[in-house]
């Protein structure tokens, strides 16, 4: 299997001496065994910015498990998107697919670059574009282009531009951090001395809901990515948890207990409207809407040991859906609405599993022990989690089928509670 | 105990009577109760004009400052922490004369108030280990309430797993960390 670090840079990161010990890296444990072999030539042009687009091209690609890089051979001079292809020397290198492209400057400073994406096999052009960009928009480009790129190949919608959020404790200290999904150019949007747990992405992308502690209570807020400003959503007596946003991002279910007991209800973002869905004797909490919002998935110990039922959004009676298994919580629905992943122990290992609504059928996903907080890919490939490795907190990503293995550390410091944030909106 | 309060009750007084004015009452520690230390405290301590006598109300829950009988060692009340088995909420046996001592002062300092902590140990979910803290602290509320406190006297929160007293991965620091605590207003 494909084992190798990747290491990236840090663009605005030299000025903070603390973040370059904080850039998450990512390892790959495991590859899926038919990846496409792809020869991404580097980019006519490419060395008059930096970081080099093509290695992270190439590493976003790699890190899906569907591709394998091709080192391309030396050309002299550098083909470009309008070069001449000649189809059958790269069908001897083995390669399935090509891309060739130029990075030119602009008069006012800026750069364009253009791109073209090649299907060896059949010997024709699949696509491309030409992207313009400033100096700090390297990283985001390079993902803009791997995202067109894993789209043409695949036909699903690459997620190399979308990002995650995480919340890293060191020390006494608790960091809400946001990142691009491969781990590089993480920011801190909120740090605090009290826990932080339950990061929820808005459907827009802008805001996070999740539970701080700063009040020695959980309290729910919803924060502004941009702005940083935050708002109470959820302050009652008792404790308040586990928000998840309802689809069109008009309001949040959540945990109350301020009538007593863990239970679900529903509030808008500003805190206003707080409305009880249901009410059982037991514990419910960890409330998450299907993506057509017609349903909660939510974990409850009504039957006796913790499992994952589902009601109505709009209150109702509950359904139990999983049945194996005496502890089976965190439900997270997949983006297609097809199957749910979740956590599970087995014999005293918490791990990932996957349940197929249609056909009922469990997979077991993961092989670590404590497994926590699973987050859907906006595509649905990946699944994010929280798990330990060596006595520390490490995120860790799994790809649905659980062929694809991924690693992402720190080098200081504990990681849990990811969240993998939604499609960005052009 | 009511002993122990009236000269505590004298202790301040006779500190008041010493010289510092009635409104630092609340400031002043059981030692400074020598006339001589008092004098030495500065230049702004002004005498007590005639008449005017600091009042110690013990019906009033809360205690002179320096000394309180919830932190007397020798005071169940000092005890704070019930532990749980694996997976329950139900408050053992062995815990119940603690949570009537709780309960029995509530009933006796109608305004004290008490937040109750539940806490998990670290495995599994963290939402769910909240809610489980939750319900451990519900059910000493639930308890102290059946006992005579009043609903408006006693908290109910969770801290599920996220504020481990005993850190590792051991069964020791697992059970350590299935825990109520009973923390008194000023406490937290």
């Amino acid at each position: 299997m494909l084992k190798r670090w990747f290491q990236f840079l840090v663009l605005a990161a030299a000025a903070f001496a603390t973040a370059a010990s904080a850039q998450l890296s990512i390892e790959i444990t495991g590859g899926g065994a038919n990846r496409l072999p792809i020869a991404i030539v580097p980019f006519a042009g490419e060395g008059a910015i930096q970081p080099g687009i093509v290695s992270i091209v190439r590493a976003d690609l790699e890190r899906s498990g569907l591709f394998r890089a091709i080192e391309p051979p030396p050309i002299v001079p550098a083909p470009t998107e309008a070069s001449a292809v000649n189809f059958p020397e790269w069908r001897s290198r083995l390669a399935d697919a090509l891309v060739l492209g130029s990075v030119a400057v602009l008069p006012d400073g800026r750069f364009e670059v253009r791109f073209r994406v090649f299907d060896v096999v059949k010997q024709s052009v699949l696509g491309g574009v030409a992207y313009t960009l400033n100096r700090n928009q390297v990283r985001a480009t390079a993902h803009r282009i791997a995202d067109y790129i894993y789209e043409k190949l695949t036909g699903e919608k690459g997620v190399f531009s979308t990002r995650i959020a995480y919340v890293v404790k060191r020390g006494p200290r608790y960091e809400l951090q946001i990142a691009d999904a491969d781990g590089a150019g993480e920011e801190t949007a909120l740090a605090s001395l009290e826990p932080i747990i339950s990061p929820a992405w808005s459907p827009d992308g802008r805001r996070l809901a999740y539970v701080s502690f700063e009040q020695k209570k959980p309290v729910v807020y919803v924060h502004s990515l941009q702005t940083g400003q935050r708002q109470v959503a959820a302050n009652f007596k008792g404790s308040n948890s586990a928000p998840a946003w309802a689809p069109d991002g008009s309001r949040l279910a959540v945990a109350l207990s301020r009538e007593g007991g863990s239970q679900i209800f529903t509030v808008n973002a500003d805190g206003s409207g707080v409305r009880r869905l249901m009410s059982s004797s037991g514990i419910d909490t960890e409330p998450v809407y299907s993506p057509d919002g017609q349903f909660i998935y939510f974990t409850s110990d009504r039957g006796g040991s913790p499992q994952i039922y589902r009601m109505p959004a709009g209150g109702g009676d509950a359904q139990r859906v999983t049945f194996e298994g005496a502890y089976n919580v965190s439900p997270r629905i997949a983006p297609d609405g097809k199957s749910l992943a979740y956590i599970s122990r087995n014999s005293g290992k918490f791990q990932v599993a996957k349940l197929d609504l249609a056909s009922k059928q469990v997979q077991v996903l993961t092989d670590s022990d404590k497994d926590e907080s699973p987050s859907f890919s906006p595509n649905g490939r990946m699944i994010l989690l929280a798990t330990v490795i060596g006595g520390r907190g490490v995120l860790s990503a799994v790809s649905a089928d659980g062929r694809v293995k991924q690693r992402l550390t720190v080098s200081s410091g504990d990681v849990r509670e990811p969240a993998w944030g939604p499609f960005i909106r052009e | 105990m009511r002993t122990i309060w009236i000269s505590l009750a004298a202790s301040a007084l006779l500190s008041a009577c010493a010289g510092s004015p009635a409104d630092e009452q609340a400031g002043a520690s059981v030692e400074d109760r020598k006339p001589g230390a008092v004098a030495n405290q500065g230049a702004q301590t002004k005498p007590v004009p005639g008449g005017q006598v600091a009042r110690v109300d013990l019906t009033q829950g809360k205690p002179p400052a320096g000394y309180s009988i919830l932190k007397d060692p020798k005071s169940i009340l000092s005890k704070r922490s019930v532990y749980f088995d694996l997976d329950s909420f139900t408050i053992k046996d062995e815990f119940k004369p603690l949570v009537e001592a709780h309960a029995k002062y509530l009933r006796e300092n109608a305004t004290a108030k008490v937040l109750i902590q539940g806490n998990t140990d670290e495995r599994g979910s963290r939402e769910y280990n909240l809610a489980l803290g939750q319900k451990r602290a519900d059910a000493m509320k639930k308890m102290l309430i059946l006992l005579g406190a009043k609903e408006d006297q006693v908290e109910s929160v969770s801290l599920g797993e996220e504020k481990p007293k005993a850190l590792g991965s051991t069964e020791e620091a697992y059970s350590e960390n299935r825990r109520d605590d009973i923390l008194y207003g000023g406490e937290y």
